[in-house]
């Protein structure tokens, strides 16, 4: 099993205290159709570090992140988040999808604020409103908070479904893929704020996506993942500098490291 | 369109864009519905005229009118009239309150609970195939002539639509609404509540708009069959008579209070469903 030992210096004792989220031995079978989506997944992200899994689909990806999330639990090993199990939902954790998922009957500032609403009570979620307002100012949508979602472009969409994550201060940011609807442009715009606004939280990400230039430009780790069963083929380590920019695409040194990942990918998606 | 087309250098390209929609299809909607009842009351008063069927049967527009205008006189003088159509009225009302509350209860079962999936519904659905009139000389035996027979008979109606609109409304929300709530640690009822109904309000009224016509016909069936003192007693009695055009002018006034009961539900569903544009015939009215 390669992967195994491919993610294990990771997860040495000098990076030990700066973990926040550690999966051990990770394994996945559905017993309704007796299918192994996941096996043998051990890796740890360190705090404030960006991470991508990237794989094809089936790979057993979503299924992942939802463990992670504590959405679905694991038929074996074990899922650590800041030292404590994960065994459901978890207000450390922060969540986004491909689609933003507002609610049509609230604005952006009352959709911002509903995990507040949910946990603590509608009191607590009007205590927060300055705070959204903060949030919505970070991702650049001052002037917003009282549009509904139908007013707003896709891209202003996914900024709200950002501000939501954000709100309840989570110490990791399960990204599925949240850009993934917009045009490239729009696309490539998002990954640089989103760059920023981690950077500017000190925040913990971990991106489920399809697009190996994605998760190369916002990463500083890359897991490739090989489906059925899905399993970590390899460890990409970025070492672009940062800030990272749009410019690096076209650098040696990323044509490099998008070529690696696209080689283990094809290898892996026709062996 | 000319200002800007005159601004551009080669403005002798300007080409004229033929006119797609037909002519027919541009007509404004009052003219259309004008021209409409025109044709409606024309062929009626020439078949009328024509003597092609007796008058007893059909009594011409003008005769119908006079008519309209005479039981109008009654109502807004409030004599006997009224005090039928009043009767009518509440059974109406009740019924639909009745169909409410049983309506979203059961749809709330169906929707939420696998039990109410998999053992509720069923039962529903061979009830709802029933002709529910059919069970009128029931309730009636039941519940006697006074109104509540009515009442139930037009809850009976009105519940299935609104059970079923409830229950589709629950399956509404997306998958990722729904694992958004699980991640925020939503409980079952906050679900619910701050998710699923809202989500489903289109659905919901969409049933409660056939629910508030279904009503109508279950209290009128109600009062042809276990008499009473209502509105449908008057047309019983007129049509026993060869009473024609009190016939029709009375169903003249019950349709204006169907129209309302409906345009009451559209008016609200417009204020608290504002997000969602209904595109369902009679949804725009």
């Amino acid at each position: 099993m390669p992967s195994a030992t491919a993610a294990a210096p990771l997860s040495t004792p000098e990076t030990a205290g700066n973990v926040v989220y550690a999966l051990s031995n990770v394994g996945k079978t559905y017993a309704r159709n007796a299918v192994v989506a996941l096996e043998g997944i051990n890796l740890t992200l360190r705090r404030g570090s960006f991470s991508a899994v990237i794989g094809s689909s089936g790979c057993g990806k979503s299924t992942l992140l939802k463990i992670m999330a504590g959405l679905i639990p694991p038929s074996s090993g074990r899922v650590i988040l800041q030292g404590k199990p994960v065994t459901g939902a978890r207000r450390d954790i922060g969540m986004m999808f491909q689609q933003a998922t507002l609610f049509p009957w609230r604005t952006t500032l009352e959709n911002i604020v509903l995990p507040i609403e949910i946990r603590d009570g509608r009191d607590a979620a009007k205590a927060a409103h300055g705070r959204a307002r903060d949030l919505l100012d970070l991702v650049g949508l001052k002037g917003f908070e009282s549009n509904y979602p139908s007013e707003l472009s896709g891209g202003m969409a996914q900024r709200a479904a950002i501000c939501r994550m954000l709100i309840t201060e989570p110490a990791v940011l399960l990204l599925d893929e949240p850009f993934s609807a917009l045009d490239e442009l729009t696309r490539d715009f998002m990954n640089m704020e989103l760059q920023r606004i981690c950077t500017s939280r000190d925040a913990t990400a971990f991106l489920v996506t399809h697009s190996i230039q994605e998760a190369v430009i916002l990463s500083d780790v890359v897991y490739v993942m090989r489906p059925r069963p899905g399993r970590i083929a390899e460890v990409v380590e970025i070492d672009l500098p940062r800030p990272r920019t749009l410019d690096m695409i076209t650098t040696p040194k990323f044509g490099t490291l998008v070529e690696r990942i696209r080689s283990r990918l094809d290898k892996e998606a026709f062996k | 369109m000319s200002a800007s087309a005159a601004a551009t250098p080669n403005e002798g390209a300007e080409t004229v864009w033929a006119e797609t929609t037909p002519w027919y299809d541009r007509v404004p909607r009052a003219i259309s519905m004008l021209f409409l009842a025109a044709v409606f009351f024309g062929l009626w008063e020439m078949v009328t005229r024509l003597e092609i069927v007796s008058p007893i049967i059909l009594p011409t527009p003008g005769e119908t009118l006079r008519d309209i205008v005479l039981v109008g006189r009654n109502l807004i003088a409030g004599e006997y009239m009224l005090a039928a159509l009043w009767i009518t009225i509440k059974e109406v009302i009740y019924g639909f309150a009745l169909a409410m509350l049983i309506g979203f209860s059961l749809g709330i079962l169906v929707g939420e609970t696998g039990f109410g999936e998999r053992a509720v519904m069923p039962y529903l659905v061979a009830i709802d195939t029933m002709p529910k009139v059919a069970f009128a000389p029931l309730f009636i035996a039941w519940l006697g002539f006074d109104i509540a027979s009515k009442v139930a008979l037009a809850a009976f109606i009105a519940t299935f639509p609104i059970v079923v609109g409830t229950a589709a409304g629950l399956h509404a929300a997306d998958a990722n609404a729904r694992m958004l709530f699980k991640t925020m640690g939503a409980s079952r009822w906050q679900t619910l509540f701050k998710m699923k109904l809202p989500s489903g309000l289109p659905q919901i009224f969409t049933g409660l708009k056939i629910a508030s016509v279904g009503v109508m016909a279950g209290a009128i069936t109600g009062e042809f069959l276990g008499g009473g003192r209502g509105f449908g007693e008057l047309i019983r009695v007129a049509s026993t008579q060869l009473n024609t055009p009190r016939v029709f002018s009375l169903i003249i006034y019950l349709s204006i209070v169907g129209m309302s009961l409906f345009g009451l539900v559209v008016w609200i569903q417009r204020r608290f469903v504002f997000w969602h544009k209904d595109r369902v015939v009679g949804g725009d009215l």
